[in-house]
Formats: C-alpha cells, structure tokens, sequence
C-alpha cells in the first residue's frame, strides 16, 4: 500500500502578498492534504519572507494566512522546511518564523525545520511531484 | 520626482536600477514586495543604505511592512501612510517602477 502513496514537493518561492502566488499555494495544500499522501513544503527565496511571524494584513484588507500555517500540523502538513540560505540572505533567524502548531503531547510550539540547499536537493530527487508557487 | 519601487530587491533588480537614477532632491517610496528593501540586515540592505548615504529620503509604506512584519527597519528610512503617499504624489511627479 505504501508503495502507492505519492511523494509530492512544494516550493515556495514567492514574498507574501505582493502576489497570489502564496495564497494560491496554501489553497492547494491544504486540498492535497485531504488526500493520502506524503507531503513537505519548502520555503526558499523571497519564499522565507511568508514565515515571519507577526504579519497583520488588516490595512491591506486581506485576509492574510499566518493563522492558517499555525495549524499546519493539524492538518498533518509537518514536514515543513526552510531553506537557510535564503533565510540568512533576507536577515532573518529561526527567532522571526511562525509556528506552524503544537506537539500532540508536549504542547511544545512546532516551528518549520531550517535545512540546508543540499538536504533539499536529496529530497526534491525523491520526489514524485514538486509543484512551485 | 517620486520613485515607486514595488518589488523585492530579491526578485529583480528594480531597486538598485531605481537607485541609479536617482538626482537631487528625488524620493523612493517603497510599496508592496518594495518594503522588503527597507529591511535592515539583509544581502540587499546595501540599496537603500546607499541611497540614504547619498541624501535621498527613503519612505516606507506603513501598512506594507504591518502586512509582512517587517520591524527592523534600515536606520534612515521614514515610514508614511497612504495619505503620505498622497501628499507625495501631489507635490511630485511620479515615476513607478514596476
């Protein structure tokens, strides 16, 4: 059975906002998620800007997602990574990103997982799908 | 002249040619994916940092850097609004840099 599940990669490439390019993507996450598959999501570029934590989009009069990626694991969406060049190119440390949930047992805050480009390189060459939003 | 930049220094070089083009007495207003280019700390900084060295005023729109958390701003940069961004469209001519 397990041979049947479908590795399916996405990237995000694209700053928050400025584009549809994030909403669009999140949408179509959170539909694969419904579905029995073995999920990662890669922030990388401008991408890692969608991660900061604190976002108010309210004077913009959209609706935003940052509330949406905090449950992220709720949805069994946990493999969620950031890229740390990209990360460490915009400025920013694992300190600014979001939490994308809590632990089952420890409550513990669940924060996306900082690996390096080559780490996403193995796991893009294991992949059925990558899609890039 | 008002320059508008709306896009990430990360995605194109917008910025750094707006920042080129620049003479006495021009402002850049950084909008959209433009806020980011205010942010202090980043590979990018140096654009801006530049721009205010050399006397150019450098405003960022308030509720852009809300919307993307952006706090840390480059010492210098001037933060408006949209009724800012008005006034400087009334007193300028406007160039957008898209």
């Amino acid at each position: 059975m397990s041979e049947d599940i479908k590795k399916i990669m996405f990237t995000v490439r694209n700053a928050p906002h400025g584009t549809i390019y994030v909403y669009e993507g999140l949408e179509v996450k959170l539909i694969m998620a419904a579905y029995d598959a073995d999920i990662s999501v890669v922030f990388m570029d401008d991408g890692v800007y969608a991660l900061k934590q604190g976002q108010n989009t309210d004077e913009l009069g959209i609706k935003g997602f940052e509330k949406t990626y905090g449950v992220f694991v709720d949805y069994e969406i946990e493999n969620v990574y950031v890229d740390r060049k990209s990360m460490e190119d915009r400025g920013m440390t694992v300190d600014d990103l979001l939490v994308i949930g809590e632990d089952e047992d420890t409550e513990e805050p669940i924060k996306p997982k900082v690996i390096d480009s080559s780490e996403i390189a193995a796991m893009m060459a294991e992949q059925h799908n990558i899609m890039s939003f | 002249m008002l320059h508008t930049v709306n896009k990430s220094p990360f995605q194109n070089n917008t910025l750094e040619s707006c920042q080129k083009f620049i003479t006495s007495g021009d402002i850049i207003l950084l909008i959209e994916d433009g806020v980011y280019g205010a942010m202090a700390g980043s590979a990018k900084s140096a654009i801006v940092e530049g721009a205010i060295k050399s006397g150019t005023e450098v405003y960022a729109l308030s509720s852009d850097l809300k919307a993307r958390a952006i706090t840390n701003l480059i010492d210098g940069v001037q933060i408006t609004d949209y009724a800012g961004f008005v006034d400087f469209v009334e007193k300028h001519k406007t160039h957008s840099w898209l």
